[in-house]
């Protein structure tokens, strides 16, 4: 089966729908979760994505966003605490023909799995990763996450966290990372557009969710995503599109001698011409790295494909190392291998 | 080229060791020496002795490197207690291995490099090819630095160059003493130093010029005759443990049809493996070498998810980081094999050296009741066997295995009989049908208990499975306490009854006596060779020598029982001996335990032996 050469995953020969993926266990997220969300728009995706559906797997590590795997009716593993991303290489490398999908946490994967996560960016494995950005330890109710803000008060940190937080994107891209993508749980459309483009990228795609948890961190993205001033917070990145943000679509980002800026349409003869249009197939990621880093108050977040860059990929780099070896080796059985090299007869 | 000494020494066997500093390539000069030796017929054993540092500092006791071959005409179990020739390259090779030397063996050293900087620097005193301090020995002080240097001044290569070489005299020396032809480490020059015909023909002047002297020398004026060993037909090849072990995986992936991937992290003294596997791409081979020990077993628990024979190889400290994970293995009842390739412990240990101390780990070194196979190799060349087994049952049986081996049978060397792949034992994965109307994750074989293996891609299949406890059959998340009770019980019965699939534990001796011996794992050779010497001299003592240690063979208790009183040799502080009390009641154990980070010798353990059946 994994010897196929060709390694495209085998497409679905009927048209699946959402029931195709409904698994028949209950959903045990609080009410109001954002992770329905997510849940919701995998639904969407997967039928669309064209693949048979026996093909396609998640995986998970610990937490809240790890019991995913149980609430679709994919193949799935639901694995230990941070080894989300071992796993999935281990699978993905053993059979490429898997469209493999990961749900993973803020502590899953930027505290206990750290080192799992950015080795994985590192090799650009083919593997879609949601991460469920809550900025609190839910399941274990409550404590202070790598990505809580500065200062925030949780149940281990009682008099504010002293800790200065990841920004998941700056550590994706640090580690080399070939897709980056940002998106809200509240916005639903935004989230399975950016969804189709991580599984249309060939090598391993992050896409961090800012998601709510109603319990331990409740509004914590507000800030930003608060419907009432979010067109003003955010600024929704597409490709080939220069980038302009605001509920008048008057204020835009600039490049300012090394540096990003916001700027207003009209104000001091600015037009559009003078405003960065976004190429997130770009290499370089210098800029994509100051477009992941922005920040409010002095700039909207990013929303949407940061950056989707095209390297080669381990998994495919694997097979191929394989299918020369098969090619030119003289070994090509065990038994040929026993009797290589320095060997005697004993009669 | 032969002239006849006048005193040829009939021996059945035979042990030289090497020592030298890290650069003087004693480990390349054990290996042509043990390869002439494959080759003249005798059967063989190595292993090489090399400190932790890459290169430690010059001259100095913390870096000898050593490399110990035991050659005869008999079966060659272990690599000999004591050598009969030493050859010390070094005062501080020589220093540190006097003591491994028998009393009146020859001792050949490079008399150039005892000067007084080097002699201090051992920790010597006075010199000791001077002060009388081995005039018990057949002292042979050999010029080597100095005669390789003149026979290759003809050649006008450089000093640097010239002086690697002289391990080449040292081999020299040995060919004349064995009465061995050059021809296959000419052949190796030949392929090794293929596009220097220099380097070529520098190697060959010295071999030759190491053999004249040896001829010339009244000290040597004594040959050993080793006639050639009673093997079983067949074809032969020499093989280290770990190499074996690798092997043994190719062939059970060939076998089972199943695609090998291994998840690993670089540790001495197991890495080879590691190397060994990345090498046949051309067999289908995955290798991925991981961020850590972690990510080496779950990247193999990922790919055993898909179908793949899933390896993942390590040493002691790296089987303490892998632990949940083998927990995961066992709750997700995926076949899984973990190598460990003992080491002295705890912590980081003696990274370089031999030991048995992971045997609790293995068994028990777990959170939950965590029960997986635990088999153990028992010399170089079945660590071929035993990586193929470990692959057959835990793909049979859809369990972790964890194989034991250590660092003597990984490193050491053995002729092994070359196997044909099709003459191996069938392997058989319970791999689940597509659309099978009556598949459920944790629907059990009735004989087995094994759940089937459902693989990724297979149409009607789709499944989940975690480390969350499982519903008895469905495999869901459950909770239940009486479910939880049982699927405790199902997983250790899982294990309990692949004893009925494993070999009887066998006895060499008498199934009654005085003394029962025994042991598990590397020891195998020492103790084996210790009873047979005991049993020639009509003692009633005889050997038991466990593989399978979880789950033990059946008949164990049977075979205790024979015995008055039951010895039980390992290197460690009496780990198997306190399981067998655990589970093997009524018999009268005693024990005999080494932890110096190295093997038994024959010689201790026939006095161990001795005094246990002298007491009362």
């Amino acid at each position: 089966m994994s010897n196929q050469p060709n390694l495209t995953i085998e497409r679905s020969s009927v048209e699946l729908t959402k029931d195709d993926f409904v698994s028949d266990q209950m959903v045990k997220w609080c009410p109001g979760c954002g992770a329905h969300a997510i849940l919701s728009a995998v639904a969407n995706v997967f039928p669309k994505l064209g693949y048979r559906k026996e093909n396609l797997m998640m995986v998970s590590g610990i937490g809240c966003s790890s019991r995913f795997p149980y609430y679709v009716n994919t193949y799935g593993i639901h694995g230990i605490h941070g080894r989300a991303a071992a796993i999935s290489s281990g699978v993905k490398i053993a059979n490429p023909h898997l469209s493999v999908w990961m749900a993973t946490g803020d502590g899953d994967s930027m505290a206990i799995g750290g080192n799992h996560f950015i080795h994985i960016i590192r090799r650009n494995i083919d593997i879609n990763i949601m991460l469920f950005n809550n900025q609190i330890y839910g399941l274990t109710k409550g404590q202070y996450s790598p990505t809580t803000p500065m200062g925030s008060v949780t149940k281990t940190s009682p008099q504010g966290t002293i800790e200065h937080p990841f920004n998941p994107g700056e550590l994706v891209l640090g580690a080399q990372g070939t897709f980056f993508a940002r998106v809200v749980d509240n916005n639903p459309k935004m989230m399975t557009e950016v969804m189709f483009e991580a599984a249309k990228h060939d090598g391993t795609s992050i896409i961090e969710i800012l998601q709510n948890c109603i319990i331990f961190a409740d509004k914590t993205h507000d800030s930003v995503t608060n419907k009432d001033n979010r067109e003003e917070r955010q600024i929704v990145l597409r490709n080939g599109e220069p980038m302009i943000f605001g509920k008048q679509k008057d204020k835009g980002i600039r490049l300012s001698g090394s540096r990003l800026e916001v700027v207003t349409l009209g104000e001091n003869g600015i037009t559009e011409d003078d405003l960065l249009v976004h190429d997130m197939y770009e290499q370089d990621p210098g800029i994509h790295l100051m477009l992941a880093k922005m920040a409010y108050p002095h700039f909207p977040i990013a929303i949407g494909v940061i950056r989707s860059a095209n390297y080669p990929t381990y998994d495919d780099m694997v097979v191929e190392q394989i299918n020369y070896a098969k090619e030119n080796s003289k070994i090509k059985t065990v038994d040929d291998l026993l009797n290589s090299g320095d060997t005697w007869e004993i009669k | 080229m032969v002239k006849i000494k006048s005193n040829v020494i009939q021996r059945d066997a035979v042990v030289v060791k090497f020592v030298g500093d890290s650069g003087d390539g004693m480990q390349l000069t054990g290996t042509l020496f043990s390869d002439t030796a494959a080759l003249a017929g005798l059967d063989l054993a190595t292993f090489p002795d090399y400190p932790a540092e890459i290169r430690a500092p010059h001259n100095t006791i913390a870096g000898v490197s050593g490399f110990q071959v035991h050659v005869g005409a008999k079966k060659i179990e272990t690599t000999g207690d004591l050598c009969d020739v030493l050859v010390a390259m070094n005062p501080a090779s020589l220093k540190s291995n006097l003591k491994w030397a028998k009393p009146g063996a020859t001792i050949i050293v490079d008399m150039d490099t005892f000067d007084e900087p080097a002699i201090k620097k051992a920790g010597y005193q006075t010199s000791p090819l001077e002060d009388g301090s081995l005039e018990t020995f057949n002292l042979v002080k050999a010029p080597i630095t100095s005669l390789t240097r003149a026979s290759l001044k003809p050649l006008g290569i450089d000093t640097k160059t010239i002086d690697k070489s002289k391990n080449m005299f040292a081999l020299g020396i040995m060919y004349h003493i064995f009465g061995w032809s050059f021809d296959a480490t000419y052949d190796f020059f030949d392929k090794k130093f293929q596009s220097k015909p220099q380097v070529i023909q520098a190697n060959k002047i010295v071999l030759e010029a190491g053999y004249s002297f040896a001829d010339a020398v009244e000290a040597l004026d004594s040959v050993y005759q080793v006639s050639k060993a009673a093997l079983k037909p067949g074809r032969y090849r020499n093989i280290t443990g770990n190499v074996a072990t690798a092997w043994g995986f190719l062939a059970a992936a060939e076998r089972s049809g199943r695609p090998l991937f291994l998840g690993s992290y670089p540790i001495t003294p197991a890495t080879e493996i590691l190397i060994e596997l990345a090498k046949y791409k051309s067999l289908g081979a995955k290798v991925f070498q991981a961020e850590d020990e972690i990510a080496g077993i779950c990247s193999a628990i990922g790919a055993s998810y898909t179908g793949s024979l899933a390896l993942t190889t390590t040493s002691g400290p790296g089987l303490s980081l892998k632990s949940e994970a083998i927990g995961l293995a066992v709750m997700t009842e995926l076949p899984l094999v973990i190598v460990n390739v003992q080491r002295g412990g705890p912590s980081t240990g003696l990274p370089t050296k031999t030991e048995q101390s992971d045997l609790y780990q293995a068994l028990f070194g777990r959170n939950g009741e965590c029960p997986a196979v635990v088999i153990a190799a028992s010399s170089s060349a079945n660590c071929f066997n035993y990586a193929y087994i470990a692959s057959k049952i835990a793909m049979e049986h859809m369990t972790p295995v964890i194989l034991l081996t250590d660092g003597y049978l990984g490193n050491g060397s053995q002729l092994f009989r070359i196997p044909k792949v099709a003459d191996m034992p069938d392997i058989n994965p319970p791999i689940a049908e597509a659309n099978d109307p009556d598949y459920k994750p944790y629907r059990r074989d009735p004989e087995t208990l094994a759940r089937k293996w459902a693989l990724p891609g297979t149409e009607g299949l789709r499944h989940r499975i975690g480390g969350l406890e499982k519903e008895d059959v469905f495999g869901n998340v459950s909770t239940d306490p009486l479910n939880h009770e049982k699927m405790t019980h199902l997983r250790n019965e899982k294990v309990q009854r692949i004893a009925n699939y494993i070999p009887e534990q066998e006895i060499t001796g008498e199934k009654e006596g005085d003394v029962l011996v025994v042991s598990w794992g590397g020891t195998f050779g020492a103790v084996e060779e210790a009873v047979e010497l005991l049993q020639k001299e009509g003692k009633k003592v005889s050997h038991t020598h466990f593989h399978y240690i979880m789950p033990l063979p059946k008949n164990t208790s049977e075979v205790l029982k024979g015995f008055k009183k039951i010895l039980v040799c390992e290197l460690n502080s009496g780990q198997f001996v306190n399981y067998l009390k655990m589970t093997q009641y009524g018999h009268v154990y005693t024990q005999y335990n080494k932890v110096q980070g190295l093997p038994f010798t024959v010689t201790e353990l026939v006095t161990a032996i001795n005094k246990t059946l002298e007491e009362k």
